[in-house]
């Protein structure tokens, strides 16, 4: 199927998937499982990667102040704008992609060759939209929440190695962390973690929805969904930069 | 009552069904029957709208379902129940959430009554302690009984099973054909089965199609499936050893 083709067929997704639900208190207990699922599921993994990456981010920025006359609360600095700038939405993003997008593909690819999604279409309900529009809101609901921790998390990691290691004080570390804060920076990368939870969640849906075989399809869609959102996270990364920090 | 006028399906430049007229009556259980690959279950699945058809009208009582809008489709959607061959219960839904889930979603109902109605439809199945578990956690014939008790739950007008015992023993097999015979009679529903397998065809085929290549070869009911001149469904009846050794002793 051509690349265009597939554009029109996702715009057709989308437009099934965004429909009025059959039922709110359905829809609403479906958007706290989601919830559950896709972030409360994910916590332990951002928090372990976030405060390695905050940890190994203020290590490398302190080996590497040999200048004398930069001073040592650029370590904290650095770490907290690397995590607001770019780790927290976008790595976490491609974490996300990863661990988040190949469970929707492979939950919806399989209801979709086990026949269940027909059974939804028989029952009269809109399947697209029962299956997926809870999981973009929960997605989009929770991922700023999973940002605002990895940011915390990765800045605490980056305070604990440079306090074990005696790389930087904790005094010139914390100053750091509070230096020079632009408030617009963390409004950035929020609307960026709100697009990319969209795409995390919308893409491997779309993959899963149409699948057609068996097991094999569903583990081809699954990568296929991972590797391609991963890709639309990094050109979102791109224009959003562009448009919101000119 | 569902009436095929002059049903024609392709998918590109391959016609999978051609000119397939019939009347399928309330209160009993039509079979569509025919080869791996004879167009049957295109059928059905064209019957309940998952395909739409190229050419010909399918009419739910008077109603033309191919001239329906999106919104009149989902209303008669909910007289409709379905048995699909492997089940297709939820995977992450209990037993009794299964059968529950379509009064979740269409019926007005208050929690006693929906409570009451499942347990009325699991009842009816026989499935009496199996109403936490999983779908994993149960045997393929469990699973086709709940799927029926899932079917009827919202007491449809027209029910549909696609190769409903198959994989199932010949015991079981029989178990659910004879269910769905019941069910049928009760309700006084209109049921459509595909199947190819012979037992079902002579235990319960009131009203029997023989599709072969996509053309309606044969219109009969399991009385008169023996007497039949048609070779193909000849071939199709007496394949096995079974059928051979009755036909000689006949």
């Amino acid at each position: 199927m051509s690349f265009v083709e597939n554009i029109g067929k996702y715009v057709l997704f989308l437009n099934r998937v965004f429909s009025k639900p059959e039922r709110g208190r359905v829809f609403f207990e479906q958007i706290i499982k989601e919830i559950y699922k896709l972030g409360v599921n994910s916590v332990g993994i951002v928090v372990i990667i976030s405060v390695f990456m905050g940890a190994v981010i203020s290590l490398q920025t302190a080996y590497n102040l040999v200048n004398p006359l930069l001073p040592d609360y650029l370590v904290g600095y650095t770490t907290r704008e690397s995590m607001i700038l770019e780790f927290s939405s976008t790595i976490v993003g491609l974490i996300l992609a990863g661990k988040v997008g190949s469970n929707i593909a492979s939950e919806i690819g399989s209801m979709r060759v086990t026949e269940q999604i027909d059974a939804l279409e028989i029952m009269g309900v809109n399947s697209a939209s029962y299956l997926i529009f809870p999981k973009i809101i929960a997605a989009v609901f929770i991922n700023p929440f999973l940002y605002v921790l990895s940011v915390f998390v990765g800045i605490a990691g980056g305070l604990l190695a440079s306090y074990m290691t005696g790389a930087v004080s904790i005094p010139d570390f914390l100053y750091g962390v509070q230096f020079g804060l632009i408030p617009y920076y963390i409004t950035y990368s929020l609307i960026k973690t709100l697009v990319f939870a969209f795409i995390i969640t919308s893409v491997p849906s779309f993959y899963g929805y149409y699948v057609s075989g068996g097991a094999l399809e569903v583990g081809r869609a699954s990568t296929k969904a991972v590797v391609n959102s991963s890709i639309l996270i990094l050109l979102a990364n791109l224009i959003l930069t562009q448009i919101l920090l000119k | 009552m569902i009436e095929l006028n002059n049903i024609n399906k392709s998918f590109g430049d391959l016609d999978v069904l051609s000119d397939i007229s019939i009347k399928f009556e309330a209160g009993k259980t039509n079979l569509i029957i025919g080869q791996s690959g004879s167009g049957k279950t295109v059928l059905l699945k064209s019957i309940i709208g998952l395909h739409d058809v190229d050419n010909g009208h399918i009419y739910y009582g008077d109603r033309d379902f191919t001239n329906m809008s999106f919104k009149e489709r989902k209303l008669i959607r909910k007289e409709m129940g379905m048995v699909f061959q492997g089940g297709a219960l939820f995977d992450s839904l209990t037993v009794e959430e299964n059968v529950r889930f379509p009064l979740d979603m269409f019926s007005d109902m208050n929690e006693d009554d929906r409570r009451a109605r499942v347990k009325f439809c699991l009842d009816r199945v026989d499935i009496k302690k199996a109403h936490k578990l999983y779908p994993a956690e149960i045997s393929g014939g469990m699973q086709k009984r709940v799927a029926i008790a899932r079917a009827i739950v919202l007491n449809p007008s027209y029910l549909f099973c696609d190769e409903p015992n198959s994989g199932l023993d010949p015991v079981t097999a029989i178990v659910i054909d004879k269910l769905i015979q019941e069910i049928t009679k009760e309700y006084e529903m209109t049921t459509i089965i595909n199947t190819h397998d012979m037992n079902s065809v002579m235990e319960i085929g009131e009203k029997i199609l023989f599709i072969n290549k996509g053309v309606k070869a044969w219109e009969g009911s399991s009385d008169e499936i023996f007497d039949t001149e048609n070779q193909n469904l000849n071939n199709f009846v007496f394949a096995s050893n079974l059928f051979k050794k009755i036909k000689k002793e006949l």
